[in-house]
């Protein structure tokens, strides 16, 4: 089992989420986040005030696949999160010792 | 159909006529002098009803502009830790000063005193009942011109908020505002409007200062004394270098656009009647406040590229701001041009001036009320217009006289001028020695730990957005 954590563009949640499902993957979570990569941020003008805004808004989906899955959720993240610009963000892939379905005590792969 | 009409009335005129005659020649004066009172009653009656009805609407539309109007408005402009200590000022405000008026401040202010301040003979709303007083408004009650005021006593204080936001005592605050209420607002109040007052336009005060709805009574003073409480209590912890931006304009817009909407009870219903001067002001305050969202947020495009949402509505406050003194004195169209002066100069105020002298003045009190305030007072002595409302007459002949600068009446402006000196004075001298007891007494600021922490948290134990819901 691996672990995919991606951070895409807010506006990329719809493709990348419709791309996983059409790839087999059947459970994800998504969180709101805030960071920055090499992406520079943006200015925001207040009553004249500019502030440098350096975290971005940024989703970060995270799922847990098992090791046959792993590739193709990869390519459909890659295909549908990407526009070619900076800030399109990143992928990380990690190992994963156990899942366990709280519901019914299950575990392994099963659980996914 | 005509001819028969014709015909049908004229009978029926003729049969009046025969009814009433043996009537009438039976006790011909005595029946019609009090069928004369009783109509005059009635008509006197149907006026009271009116007006009435307008003021009480009025005085509901103004206490909106604090709750929610102005506490939306604020609370959005600071950061999420603030955002219940912001609201829980304007929302005091409405309770405290209610509650002050009753028992002295309406006294202070439109009882008859001296030309600086009222006296004591309306202490605890001693002789303020249900008949009119014609000294103030003759058609309504006293007690609706008394609760129509209260609601200028409230919101006035509440506006000081805004240059303290963030890190001021709730108890300094309480007590500072209490003592500011008495101190600085009945005193300008009574000046401007009171019997007797120094400034008062309308019943000969040896400066008749032309002030409508309160650009000097409510915006100078509550502008200048946000000026002097920034410099006082010194900046936030970490400004300007640490980043303090709106956490809500969602809020913010809402709150602006309740204080637009409230406005109208503050300046159309200081015509104190629901007659043809309220619509003049309604139309003005309208035309102004337009013009000046838009000088504001055209000039903020040109300076800084973007027409920003917050721009809009801080040149909406700007122009009503600065249309308040002028708005039962002006044409509609001098109201463009003071809404337009307006959205600019204050644009300025709150960017180039803040910046050059570095106050932090955290939600621009003084920046919009202040600037906006002055530049209202003395716009209406150039534009004040005699066929808008004949507010001077000559004292033999009755003759109405020029009103402002338009109709060459050149020493208005000089009026003006010293109806903003004394505001500004009175604001300045006020303020300086209220912060003072209350700073040596229990002390102004939060600690920085708390500053940092949030006021929402260390003042009053609550959070406005919780995580688990």
């Amino acid at each position: 089992m691996h672990k995919i954590e991606a951070v895409i563009q807010p506006s990329k949640l719809d493709a990348v989420k419709d791309a996983l499902l059409e790839a087999g993957i059947e459970g994800m979570t998504i969180l709101e986040a805030r960071g920055h990569g090499r992406q520079k941020g943006h200015t925001e003008f207040y009553r004249g005030r500019e502030y440098t805004v350096d975290l971005l808004p940024k989703i970060k989906i995270e799922a847990v696949v098992v090791d046959e899955l792993l590739d193709k959720a990869i390519d459909a993240i890659l295909s549908s999160a990407r526009t070619g610009k900076i800030g399109d963000g990143k992928i990380f892939v990690t190992k994963i010792d156990e899942a366990i379905r709280i519901r019914n005590d299950e575990r392994g792969a099963s659980a996914l | 159909m005509r001819p028969r009409f014709v015909k049908l009335s004229f009978f029926a005129f003729s049969g009046f006529l025969l009814c009433g005659l043996p009537a009438l020649a039976q006790s011909a004066s005595g029946a019609t002098a009090s069928q004369m009172t009783q109509l005059q009653t009635q008509i006197a009656n149907a006026q009271t009803s009116g007006d009435n009805g307008w003021m009480l609407v009025s005085a509901a539309l103004v206490l909106m502009m604090t709750g929610p109007g102005l506490a939306l408005f604020y609370s959005g402009l600071v950061r999420k830790k603030n955002v219940l200590a912001t609201m829980m000022q304007s929302f005091m405000m409405m309770c405290i000063v209610t509650l002050l008026w009753g028992i002295v401040g309406y006294s202070l202010a439109f009882g008859s005193g001296t030309s600086f301040i009222g006296g004591f003979q309306h202490l605890f709303l001693r002789g303020v009942g249900l008949v009119p007083d014609p000294a103030y408004a003759g058609t309504i009650p006293a007690q609706t011109y008394m609760i129509y005021q209260l609601m200028f006593a409230i919101i006035t204080p509440a506006l000081i908020t805004g240059a303290f936001a963030e890190r001021m005592k709730f108890s300094a605050m309480a007590v500072f505002l209490t003592l500011w209420s008495l101190v600085v607002y009945s005193p300008m109040a009574h000046m401007v409007w009171g019997k007797g007052g120094l400034l008062n336009a309308a019943a000969g005060g040896a400066i008749p200062c032309l002030d409508f709805a309160g650009g000097t009574v409510v915006h100078i003073t509550s502008g200048v004394s946000a000026l002097v409480c920034a410099l006082y209590l010194g900046k936030r912890v970490g400004y300007p270098k640490e980043p303090t931006p709106p956490h809500s304009l969602v809020l913010s817009v809402v709150g602006a656009c309740l204080l637009w909407v409230g406005w109208f009870g503050f300046n159309a219903g200081s015509a104190l009647n629901a007659g043809t001067l309220a619509t003049s002001a309604f139309v003005n305050t309208q035309f102004a406040t337009a013009t000046a969202a838009l000088g504001w947020v055209a000039v903020e495009w040109w300076r800084t590229g973007k027409p920003t949402v917050l721009g809009g509505i801080s040149g909406a406050v700007a122009g009503l701001v600065a249309i308040t003194p002028a708005a039962g004195f002006v044409e509609p169209m001098s109201a463009f041009v003071i809404g337009a002066l307006a959205g600019v100069f204050c644009f300025f105020m709150v960017t180039t001036v803040k910046s050059i002298f570095g106050y932090d003045d955290s939600l621009d009190a003084f920046g919009v009320h202040g600037a906006g305030g002055t530049l209202g007072a003395i716009l209406t002595g150039v534009f004040a217009s005699s066929a808008i409302n004949p507010i001077f007459k000559d004292a033999k002949t009755g003759a109405t006289l020029p009103s402002g600068v338009i109709e060459g009446n050149w020493h208005q402006l000089l009026n003006q001028f010293g109806g903003v000196a004394i505001a500004w004075g009175l604001s300045i001298v006020g303020t300086l020695i209220l912060l003072k007891l209350v700073d040596v007494t229990i002390g102004l600021r939060v600690t920085p730990d708390e500053e940092r922490e949030g006021l929402d948290i260390t003042q009053h134990g609550e959070e406005g957005y919780e995580f688990v819901a």
